[in-house]
């Protein structure tokens, strides 16, 4: 069974369809892959596959969706033990299509974070240097496939939270239009950013799972699911294709990075595309407006932890108490700071200031991107302005570790798809490449990442075996 | 710059609360947050429309049929202290 771990999620459906291979077969092997993994990649690894299995090969999820009867935690000690009564819509799409949960993934609690260190649990490791963060919020996602670990998973994106963990762990991850899959029974974060969507080997197997996961759900009344077909990327050239480049410029950005990128723009020219740089004059705001808007509706979100319902209780004196020594032992630090400055920037007084002037940051980088997709079709930019940092480098300086998201910010506020493809090394680290188009663009931005893909030739997925 | 008052303040109105020695970390950590955050007011702000969401929905009506909801003993099984078919707290107190 062990080429089972060299092949793409497709290419393991192929070959059981082929009946080279039972489905059971497939199951058992990533079983076995998942619970000795080392990495800190799982909270929970499934012990038996469920009853029906389909031909795709199972999938590990982040901890934060809801799956019926097994331990959904979002990261948090708030909710240790919790195992949920349903199960979130964009497992079931993946059950339905044939494919099982394998496991559920470690991430950054409640999904705030850049380096899965923010995690209740414990640090995940990055599988190319031990020593390394895998990226966050979706650390464990990013880490078990690029570990092999996983042949694929799931996480969510709320200002980067599965293209940076996919960029550092030299896989590929993709943030759909906001909308195009349902959020019901995803542990909420920041409710008008986050989104679901793949971390895989491949650009095919992104196309495979989003194809399953999307479609509109009376669940969730913000769901659209996308229009029209995604076919399985077939491009192989470019021609005629706009790229617009934003960000070589900036200060922080890795030398090794800023290499790696314009490599990659020269692989585009040579495919036939055109480069030309594109004006997002606000877009670098976006860190700004993002940490005012995600802490806001984090703080109304987490207000339901309060240890009635579900979840953690602590204290033994009045409700008040109840409450406030539930959220004390129960968040860790990185949520409490949230909370806090979510809470200030919607109080009295402070309102307008903060969140009101975010949401109007929000809508000049919703129009930055308007105005580029007038001249272009795509925009690319670097997916972290650096290679994976070291583990508790950036955990002292809450600003910096805030700046690991300065390109992927801007998509999930303005709701448009993104996809980051493993493009080359730095200092013997993965670097992604970051194309972004207008909304509901998925099936062009991964035909586009698959051509891109095939002349870029990233083999780097240091399995161990 | 976030004094130890507002902090005491906002953590009241988020139901959190801190040691002495946790606000002493948290105010400059929150100053430094909302210091950089402040780089918003380098945009004329004047006149633009905030955007609370992208995509632009409209109400639509579904019809009105009854159909099952998650049963009471299942919406009891994860609570601390489920009582005569309901979630027990302790008592509100004198506040």
């Amino acid at each position: 069974m062990s080429e089972l771990l060299e092949m793409t999620a497709a290419q393991q459906a192929e070959l059981v369809r082929a009946g080279e291979v039972s489905p059971a077969e497939v199951f058992e092997f990533w079983r076995g892959r998942a619970a000795g993994d080392e990495l800190g990649a799982y909270l929970w690894v499934a012990d038996e596959p469920p009853a029906e299995l389909g031909e795709l090969p199972p999938f590990a999820a982040k901890d934060l969706f809801c799956v019926e009867g097994v331990p959904s935690s979002a990261g948090s000690r708030i909710l240790e033990g919790y195992r949920p009564p349903y199960t979130a819509t964009s497992v079931r799409n993946l059950q339905a299509a044939g494919a099982a949960v394998l496991g559920k993934t470690n991430q950054d609690e409640f999904a705030m974070g850049s380096s899965n260190e923010n995690s209740g649990y414990r640090p995940v490791q990055n599988p190319w240097d031990r020593t390394r963060v895998p990226g966050g919020s979706s650390g464990g996602s990013a880490a078990a496939v690029a570990a092999g670990n996983a042949p694929w998973a799931i996480g969510t994106d709320t200002g980067g939270s599965i293209r940076q963990p996919a960029s550092l762990c030299g896989i590929v991850g993709m943030k759909p239009t906001y909308g195009a899959v349902s959020r019901y029974g995803m542990i909420a974060f920041a409710s008008s950013l986050d989104q679901c969507g793949p971390l895989t080997r491949d650009v095919t197997d992104a196309a495979l799972m989003l194809r399953n996961l999307q479609g509109r759900d009376p669940c969730d009344s913000t769901s659209l699911g996308i229009p029209g077909e995604i076919p399985l990327p077939s491009a192989e050239r470019l021609d005629g294709l706009r790229f617009g480049v934003w960000g070589l410029d900036e200060e922080g950005l890795e030398a090794g990075v800023a290499d790696v990128v314009r490599d990659t723009l020269a692989k585009i020219e040579e495919l036939g595309g055109a480069v030309e740089p594109v004006e997002m004059p606000n877009a670098g705001l976006g860190l700004s407006a993002y940490y005012v808007i995600a802490p806001a509706e984090a703080s109304a979100n987490l207000a339901r932890y309060d240890g009635v319902r579900y979840g953690l209780r602590s204290g033994n004196g009045d409700l008040t108490e109840m409450y406030e020594q539930t959220r004390h032992d129960g968040f860790g630090d990185e949520v409490k700071r949230r909370i806090m400055i979510g809470t200030y920037a919607l109080s009295s007084g402070y309102y307008e200031a903060y969140y009101g002037k975010a949401q109007k940051v929000r809508t000049r980088i919703v129009e930055d991107f308007r105005a580029a997709f007038e001249k272009v079709d795509f925009l690319v930019t670097p997916t972290s302005p650096t290679v994976a940092f070291k583990l508790g480098e950036r955990t002292a300086d809450p600003v910096a570790m805030y700046l690991s998201d300065y390109f992927t910010v801007p998509m999930p506020l303005a709701g448009t798809p993104a996809i980051s493809i493993p493009a080359g090394l730095s200092e013997g680290l993965p670097v992604g490449f970051q194309i972004a188009g207008p909304a509901f663009s998925e099936a062009g931005i991964l035909d586009a990442a698959y051509a891109l893909e095939r002349a870029i030739g990233f083999e780097g997925v240091p399995v161990a075996t | 710059m976030i004094e130890r008052e507002q902090v005491l303040y906002v953590a009241k109105l988020a139901r959190l609360k801190f040691s002495d020695e946790e606000i002493e970390r948290l105010a400059p950590e929150l100053s430094k947050i909302l210091e950089y955050v402040e780089q918003m007011n380098r945009l004329g702000l004047e006149g633009v429309e905030p955007t609370s969401h992208v995509v632009k929905l409209e109400n639509v009506l579904r019809e009105d049929v009854p159909r099952p909801c998650l049963p009471k003993e299942r919406a009891l099984e994860q609570a601390p202290d489920p009582a005569d078919g309901g979630f027990r707290v302790p008592s509100p107190g004198q506040t």
